[in-house]
């Protein structure tokens, strides 16, 4: 029967248990026609929906928490239906009625799914239900018609929640709400777009104050978050929604490849066990292989067609190909046409489709909440166990997988903390209210610390956050048209000109689009000048070819690209003869290790007990490092030095992801650099940084100059950090994001799309202007929050400075220990990072001076002839 | 390069950050901000300003928050207080539009007057801005001839003995093994100079591009690079090693 409803999300299938247990608790609750129609299909409905159910219609807000297939959605609708059954028929002729239930989730292609599902059963019951989605893609006049007329259930995301509530119209839509049911909670509230949605809530709240919500989430590291989120905040009490726990789904099996051949040191491509995931994928119907980045799916796809004798339907799936391409890759896989699908989290979320009967995780998980969701888009049945696959791509990650799938047994749960409400979210929010009618700012302070991500802003900043809104901030007072609210003489704030609204609900939400460059295939022409035309392959971030020059090389969409040149919007590339991509690729997404499975991978080298479930390779090359040099305590911080040719190396095994290590390495090399140790790079992977110099590091260490705690003091992230933020592109692109979303940049204009390169210049300028002469201006302490947590892991890495401090080992070595190998490979395979290297100019400026002696004008400006203070010479 | 923290540091030896050179028997000084200065005529160069570009999109409705000014003007006082010059020359397009510098706002205003004040000013006409400079201290003209140089905004492609131009935006690339970096520069072969665009918005032209072609003796062309805080001095010849 489960057959019949092979969509997930079927809300029928969702309620598969015997009708011979319906003498549950509760059951009673179920009115007549429900109660029949789930006896019609000799189902009953589960204990967990008749709990949220009663408990529900009696008054609760509550938080859901059940494993996939286990009857959420139908669950989360259940007090909805049952409470407009009890209504009946709305009697033509009467008063307006604004939406009953609104249901939210992070995907539109999910709401329009549910409409599907939940339509069915409805019907078939007959209830008097009006169920309508609203989405991005539905056409104007429906919209209209569904503001006079509004359904009883709307299906929608936050994005239209947004606009919704910034209408002059909104108190009359939603002024009979009851039910909020949110989907996937635990995937909308760690980001901004969970700010905003939170925002969007507490004026639900204000508009229909009995309202009650629903939450459905999958297994989180801290339900208490999710429950206050779903609730209204007040200063010093502790208000939170209602627990309910679904039952636990069957045990997925997991298990580690393990490999005939030899585990490589390094490397994220797990080419080794290329022969072995084939044959997995030739045992089972359909297999999804997942893996952590774009350019891991790029090799995995190349490699597995290069030994697809059988030439299997393998495809691959990722963010930034052609949105065509992947649309034809989603419809053969919903026609169970493919044998494998190479995706990225692109498809983490959301429909599944087909009888998917096989994930191969290729690489390491990063994260045990992320792997488990994973592995749940196998087989949506919950009394049927998921399969899955664990292909590490190298050493330390077998121990990372042995970590993740302990973590998997024991029901450990890494999902990402709640972060505070984002700065530029709020601004954005603030506008949108001015939109929907003038506010005053007092009362509309504590509906927004109502929301929990913003329970505790200050309303100093509140003032400034209102303040930006209303003039931008620096320099663009002198500029009318960025007033976009004003005070009337009442004291409430309201929105400049009409236009303004318009320019909000054009730019709303908080999805930047990156700058991308669309790739397009040209042909060198006879002459060697660049055809026109050609295939567009997709699209790249601007970024990254910001590090590229005319005939680096790189994979994309499965082919060795090279780089010829940016002209106009496009980037245009032509086909490589070599094989070999010179650049390592592009890396788009990358996810660092979570500090959860950072402490398992720490504990497990410290302990030779746990080794037992590791291969014996892994286990020798441990043993090996124990005798050259030592492994790390739990608490301890190991530092290897070792020279290596004419260079000095250091490596550093912190165990704190690649984003806090990048920055650990950027500040090191600052530091190193000051001490005269003359530092020449760094490279940094998830569980190690190594850092270079021509410099006797270990020399330096033991004559403290510098000693180890003074370098690895936590006050590098004080100047130092400043210093280095001043020109780092990372936060420059933060900035960038906060100044869209804020609205200080509109990406949309009617009729005029302005090009994403126009947009990145001018957000680096304001960033630089407001570095220089408003350092305190709201926009950067939005940056500096989002840089915290976001691309650079400031907050990660000043926990880690604070707790190794006094435990610090120096293991001053005469060469590579078996623990740096790893990651002494990645050197010269992965780019140090996009930053502009101003040490290239001084090496071709000393160049000049060494080698053109004989050129006159070079001389008078090494050696001097005129004075050095140009001071003096100025008055001649 | 962030020209705008290097213009409100404090700088001991300015000097060492800039590059000496001379074109056409004449002194010059390349400082880091993209400004040349003659130091025995007291006189300053910029070139290409761009100023109110932001405004000239808005005009167009496309909304840029216009920084672009206040940033250009900020960086060209730091200069001029850095070198007191009795002389400035403003090499042409100087706004990014013909209507530019009638909609300057007054606060920007005010701060070129600020920054004129005691010294002569002279805007050069360039092709954005052929109508010449409205309501602002100085001179418009379309050529300067001075102290053995001529000053105008584009090249010619004949007479380039004591040429001082800009227009071209010329940026040079610098590779060192895998490395590759791109900075607008200063060009010259002892008989002409290219001058860097100085307004903040602007894009830059590689030595390389085919327009600079014929413009220059490749053989004595030296790109005096900006660094983030210093002038790097290149020969041509040895940007790509």
């Amino acid at each position: 029967m489960g057959k019949a409803f092979s969509t997930g999300r079927n809300c029928a299938s969702l309620a598969l248990v015997n009708a011979n247990d319906s003498s549950q608790p509760g059951a009673d609750a179920l009115p007549r026609p429900f109660a029949d129609w789930f006896a019609a299909r000799r189902w009953a409905p589960r204990a967990h929906q008749l709990e949220l159910l009663t408990r529900a219609r009696a008054g609760e807000s509550l938080l859901l928490i059940a494993p996939t297939g286990a009857g959420k959605t139908l669950a989360g609708f259940l007090p909805s239906l049952t409470d407009l059954y009890a209504r009946g028929r709305i009697k033509p002729g009467s008063a307006f009625t604004g939406i009953h239930t609104l249901y939210i989730s992070p995907l539109k292609a999910l709401a329009v799914d549910i409409e599907r599902n939940l339509t069915i059963p409805v019907e078939e019951m007959g209830l008097p239900v009006r169920i309508e989605t609203r989405t991005g893609d539905t056409p104007q006049s429906k919209r209209q018609r569904q503001r006079l007329n509004p359904p009883d259930i709307l299906l929608t995301t936050p994005e239209q929640v947004a606009l919704l509530i910034a209408n002059g119209e909104a108190e009359r839509f939603f002024k009979d709400l009851k039910f909020v049911v949110f989907d996937e909670l635990h995937s909308l509230v760690t980001s901004k777009r969970g700010h905003l949605l939170s925002l969007g809530l507490a004026r639900l709240r204000r508009l229909a104050p009995g309202l009650r919500t629903i939450g459905l989430s999958a297994t989180v590291a801290e339900p208490m978050d999710l429950r206050r989120w779903l609730v209204e905040q007040a200063t010093g009490s502790d208000s939170h929604a209602g627990l309910v726990l679904g039952p636990e789904g069957a045990r997925p099996i997991i298990t580690i490849l393990k490999s005939q051949e030899r585990v490589p040191w390094s490397g994220h491509s797990a080419r080794y066990a290329m022969p072995e995931v084939y044959q997995a994928i030739r045992e089972h119907r359909t297999a999804l292989l997942f893996v952590n980045t774009r350019s891991q799916a790029e090799m995995l796809f190349q490699e597995l067609w290069n030994i697809n004798e059988e030439t299997l339907p393998i495809a691959l799936h990722h963010g930034s190909l052609d949105v065509a391409q992947r649309r034809k890759v989603e419809a053969a896989m919903a026609e169970n046409r493919l044998r494998a699908v190479v995706a990225t989290s692109t498809l983490d979320l959301g429909i599944d489709w087909g009888d998917v009967d096989l994930v191969i995780h290729v690489g390491a998980p990063k994260g045990a909440s992320r792997l488990a969701q994973r592995i749940g888009r196998a087989n949506h049945r919950m009394d049927e166990p998921s399969r899955a696959i664990l292909v590490p791509a190298n050493r330390f990650e077998v121990m990372e997988c042995q970590a993740a799938l302990d973590a998997n047994y024991i029901g450990a749960q890494d999902t990402p903390p709640m972060t505070d409400g984002a700065l530029d979210v709020l601004a954005q929010h603030v506008l949108g209210m001015a939109c929907a009618a003038p506010f005053d700012e007092e009362a509309l302070f504590s509906e927004i610390t109502s929301a929990a991500p913003y329970a505790a802003l200050p309303r100093q900043t509140f003032s400034r956050v209102v303040d930006f809104v209303a003039t931008g901030g620096y320099a663009l007072r002198t500029y009318e048209r960025y007033a976009r609210i004003r005070k009337t003489k009442e004291g409430l704030w309201r929105v400049s000109n009409p236009q303004v609204a318009q320019q909000y609900r054009l730019n709303l939400g908080t999805i930047v689009e990156m700058p991308m460059l669309n790739l397009r295939l040209v042909k060198r022409n006879a002459r060697g000048s660049l055809g026109r035309g050609g295939a567009s392959l997709g699209k790249v971030e601007e970024y990254f070819l910001e590090t590229m020059s005319p005939g680096d090389t790189f994979l994309f969409a499965g082919k060795v690209l090279r780089f010829e040149g940016i002209r106009e919007n496009e980037c245009l590339v032509s086909q490589a003869f070599s094989l070999d991509p010179k650049v390592p690729v592009y890396a788009g997404g990358k996810f660092p290790l979570s500090t959860y499975l950072a402490e398992q991978v720490r504990a497990m080298l410290a302990d030779p007990d746990q080794w037992r479930a590791l291969p014996d390779q892994v286990r020798d090359w441990l043993s090996i490092q124990r005798d050259i040099s030592m492994l790390p305590k739990r608490d301890e911080l190991l530092i290897e030095t070792f020279p290596r040719g004419s260079r000095h190396y250091m490596v550093i095994y912190a165990f704190e992801g690649r984003l806090a290590h990048q920055t650990l390495g950027m500040l090191l090399t600052r530091r190193l650099e000051r001490a005269g140790l003359k530092p020449l790079g760094f490279v940094a992977t998830d569980y190690s940084l190594a850092v270079w110099a021509l410099d006797d590091l270990a020399g330096a260490f033991r004559s403290r100059r510098p000693s180890l705690g003074a370098l690895f003091d936590e006050d590098m992230l004080g100047d130092d950090l400043e210093a280095w933020l001043d020109e780092s592109w990372m936060l420059k692109r933060t900035f960038r994001n906060c100044a869209v979303i804020a609205g200080l940049i509109d990406q949309r204009h009617p009729g005029k799309e302005k090009s994403g390169r126009q947009v990145t210049v001018s957000a680096d300028l304001i960033y630089d202007v407001l570095r220089s002469h408003e350092p305190d201006h709201i926009l950067l302490e939005a940056t500096r929050q989002d840089a915290a947590s976001g691309l650079l892991d400031i907050a990660r890495l000043g926990a880690m400075l604070m707790r190794i401090k006094g435990h610090i080992t120096h293991r001053a070595l005469d060469r590579i220990s078996p623990l740096a190998v790893p990651v002494m490979l990645e050197i010269g395979k992965e780019p140090v990072s996009g930053e502009a290297h101003d040490s290239v100019l001084a090496e071709a400026a000393e160049d000049l001076i060494a080698e053109a002696m004989g050129d006159k004008e070079i001389r008078e400006a090494s050696h001097g002839e005129w004075p050095d203070d140009f001071g003096a010479q100025r008055r001649h | 390069m962030n020209r705008l923290a290097l213009a409100a540091a404090q700088i001991e030896d300015f000097g060492s950050l800039t590059a000496r050179t001379v074109v056409a028997g004449v002194e010059a000084l390349c400082d880091p901000f993209g400004a040349l200065y003659l130091p025995q005529t007291r006189l300053l160069v910029i070139s290409d300003l761009h100023l109110e570009k932001g405004a000239a999109f808005a005009r167009r409705g496309m909304l840029l928050p216009p920084y672009d000014t206040l940033a250009t003007l900020k960086i060209l006082s730091a200069v001029i207080a850095r070198h007191d010059p009795a002389i400035v020359v403003s090499l042409g397009d100087n706004f990014h539009d013909r209507v530019g510098s009638a909609h300057l706002p007054d606060m920007f205003r005010r701060e070129i007057a600020e920054m004129a004040r005691g010294r002569d000013w002279i805007w050069i006409n360039g092709n954005h801005d052929p109508d010449g400079a409205a309501g602002l201290p100085g001179q418009s003209a379309d050529e300067l001839h001075y102290a053995g140089l001529v000053f105008r905004h584009e090249p010619s492609l004949r007479a380039g003995h004591g040429e001082i131009a800009g227009h071209l935006h010329p940026s040079a690339t610098v590779r060192r093994r895998d490395k590759s970096v791109r900075r607008p520069c200063f060009a010259t072969d002892g008989r002409r100079m290219l001058m860097p665009a100085f307004g903040v918005t602007t894009g830059g032209l590689d030595l390389r591009h085919r327009a600079m072609a014929g413009l220059f003796e490749r053989e004595n062309l030296v790109a005096h690079l900006l660094g983030r805080d210093r002038v790097y001095s290149v020969r041509f010849s040895n940007l790509l090693a």
